[in-house]
């Protein structure tokens, strides 16, 4: 958050090189945006690698367009298909192996997983408010995931303020953003000639405390929380309360659920790009000697064929029993396993359905709420 | 109930088959030890949870232990040979490896069992989870008032374990009841549905708990019958089944509402998902 206090600095924007060299000296790898196949990706950073400018991704339901920023400004996109769910939740991995002896006695071996510091730059207010419920899926006490838990541990997270929501954008009405509120080592809030920047943890302190920033202005502070407050009004999609549980489950027959079994392919993006969906398969790759194999888990959809194969049947044979569960879960199992939605409102499974189903607009016809706010 | 870590998440403990029996066509028991034997001499399980068995090469599946929880020497797996997994298993023998972690999830209630009459309606291999309660009722016997063993399967061929249940229904107030959809020849039980058996069912609903293990259609069906006659929610328990991967509620197969099944159950009290147990697709 960005308020006036003598750990609030400013960043010009010629300083992010600088921002980055010091984050690299405290020995995290740089992941942050770069443009990939038309789309903001976050991959490992070039020390000589800049970062994109000057670039708005343009969202709809089932399209995503990289446009310009007339401000010529680095953070100017809303999101990209990913979030920061692929560098802890690892989209495969391996997590044992055995060996066969000629005896035929069976040796177990738990992978190590790799888990590089790395710092993610440019992480938006719903990407860590998916974090967070992440880490309350796969850090539950006394069950944590090693591989998950080794990852996360070495995170270190630089967060933006969404000056710019996508059309597609709802967190102001979950509760997750614009502006990053809780989970970052350092918070920006960029604004025409350079960042606001705050320090959410000892790292993120650490870091600052390098480059010898003057603390920000009254007057910046109160243009990063102004646009934060405006980028907020100007999302037109919305879901009609924070906990629908009770709505939903009570319409477990709606006729909507035809309606959107209709359309919906059943391909499972909105699975891939949800930023909280932990639903992961377990299969074996035998190597081709007989003399050892090893077990991964690879990202699963409730879309699929096989997630709800029980021996002889499917417990959801068709698109309208998976979508609803794909839906009831994400905002109403949600609130039983973790104490609030599964949904953060990034958007992503609206601008990266091939069939453009809108799931604000899915939710209002189920619970008879209006999905665009009235101007 | 003592937890392992190691065991729980992976990787898997290896363990030795002991012995094989063949059931019924399909239907077979492998008795287990871990090879590790300070790892087998800490292995404790209750009735009703499940272990994720491993065959080389091949993959995990989960299936309950049948075996006595009091026997330590020994974990028994009842399987049927239905998908890539079970095949494997079953062409094991003795001598031969497979890897087990758990156990798994919570078992039935038996702490609360005491004085009541007690129940079992299982249909097919559901029989396989409750048949541990049936042997810990009989040694315990002067504890619990009558017990009354309901198993229903399609074809007479599937019923497995029949000495013991002609032995279980001879033993003092002790009632068995059994049908086949389809009989055979020389069947001596019901030919029908299990279902049709319920009214026979002598117990006192006001001092019973009921334990239901199989088909979710006949035990809703046992339910409603049971509550019809005025057993109480709170002593209804029944043991669901869901694709399970991981069996430490991370891999989200076995979500059933708000509940993994893997963890949270697979014995659920009946009031837990009576609201979702008739909408086909959770």
């Amino acid at each position: 958050m960005f308020n006036e206090t003598e750990h609030t600095v400013f960043l010009p924007h010629d300083r992010l090189a600088g921002l980055l060299a010091a984050i690299r000296a405290g020995g995290w790898q740089c992941v942050g945006p770069r443009v990939e196949q038309g789309a903001i990706v976050m991959a490992p950073l070039a020390e000589s690698e800049g970062l994109p400018r000057g670039l708005q991704a343009d969202q709809a339901p089932g399209q995503y367009r990289l446009g310009a920023d007339a401000k010529q400004r680095y953070f100017a996109w809303a999101n990209g298909p990913q979030a920061l769910k692929p560098l802890v939740f690892a989209p495969q991995e391996t997590l044992w192996r055995v060996a066969r002896g000629t005896d035929g006695a069976l040796t177990f071996e738990a992978a190590v997983p790799d888990a590089p510091k790395r710092a993610v730059i440019g992480v938006r207010a719903c990407d860590l408010a998916a974090l967070a419920l992440q880490d309350a899926h796969f850090l539950r006490k006394g069950w944590d995931d090693v591989h998950y838990a080794a990852r996360r541990a070495q995170l270190f997270l630089v967060a933006v303020q969404c000056a710019v929501p996508a059309a597609t954008c709802f967190c102001a009405s979950t509760g997750d953003g614009p502006t990053p509120g809780m989970g970052y080592d350092l918070a920006l809030a960029e604004l025409d000639a350079g960042f606001v920047v705050v320090a959410g943890s000892a790292a993120g302190r650490a870091v600052l405390q390098q480059l010898d920033l003057a603390a920000a202005t009254p007057a910046q502070i109160g243009a990063a929380r102004e646009q934060g407050d405006a980028a907020a009004a100007a999302q037109t999609r919305r879901l009609p309360g924070r906990d629908l549980r009770d709505t939903l489950m009570a319409r477990l027959k709606h006729p909507q659920w035809d309606a959107v079994a209709a359309r919906c392919l059943a391909c499972g993006s909105c699975t891939a790009v949800c930023p909280t969906c932990f639903c992961h398969a377990e299969h074996e790759a035998p190597a081709l000697d007989g003399a050892s194999s090893h077990h991964a888990r690879e990202w699963d959809s409730c879309f699929g064929e096989t997630h709800g194969h029980l021996h002889g049947f499917n417990v959801r044979p068709d698109i309208r029993t998976r979508y609803r569960q794909w839906l009831t879960h994400k905002l109403a199992g949600w609130h039983d396993q973790f104490g609030r939605s599964g949904c953060v409102g990034c958007g992503r499974c609206i601008a990266w359905c091939p069939a453009g189903i809108d799931f604000t607009a899915e939710v209002a016809a189920l619970t008879g709420a209006p999905d665009v706010k009235e101007a | 109930m003592t937890r392992h870590a190691a065991i729980d998440a992976g990787p898997p403990h290896a363990a030795t088959v002991v012995s094989r029996v063949q059931e019924s066509p399909t239907i077979f028991t492998l008795r287990l030890r871990l090879d590790d034997p300070a790892a087998q001499a800490a292995f404790r399980f209750a009735p009703g949870q499940f272990n994720m068995l491993y065959l080389y090469g091949v993959g995990e599946v989960p299936v309950s232990i049948m075996s006595d929880p009091e026997e330590h020497g020994i974990i028994g797996h009842t399987i049927r040979a239905i998908g890539r997994v079970t095949r494997g298993l079953s062409a094991l023998q003795p001598g031969d490896r497979v890897g087990l972690r758990g156990p798994f999830g919570r078992g039935w209630p038996l702490q609360d069992l005491g004085g009541n009459d007690v129940v079992l309606v299982t249909g097919g291999l559901g029989c396989a989870p409750a048949v541990s309660v049936i042997h810990y009722v009989l040694r315990r016997r002067a504890r619990f008032g009558r017990l009354v063993i309901i198993q229903g399967v399609k074809h007479a061929d599937d019923l497995i374990w029949h000495m013991q249940y002609e032995q279980w229904a001879k033993l003092p107030d002790t009632q068995v009841l059994v049908a086949a959809s389809q009989g055979a020849a020389f069947w001596p039980w019901h030919v029908g549905r299990v279902t049709e058996l319920f009214g026979l069912a002598r117990f006192n609903p006001a001092r019973a708990v009921a334990m239901l293990c199989g088909p979710e259609g006949m035990m809703r069906a046992a339910a409603e019958s049971l509550l019809g006659r005025g057993l109480p929610e709170a002593h209804l328990y029944l043991s669901m089944e869901r694709n399970m991967q991981c069996g430490v509620g991370r891999c989200g197969h076995c979500q059933f509402g708000g509940a993994f099944v893997c963890q949270n159950g697979p014995v659920f009290n009946w009031a837990e998902v009576r609201d979702l147990l008739g909408h086909r697709g959770f």
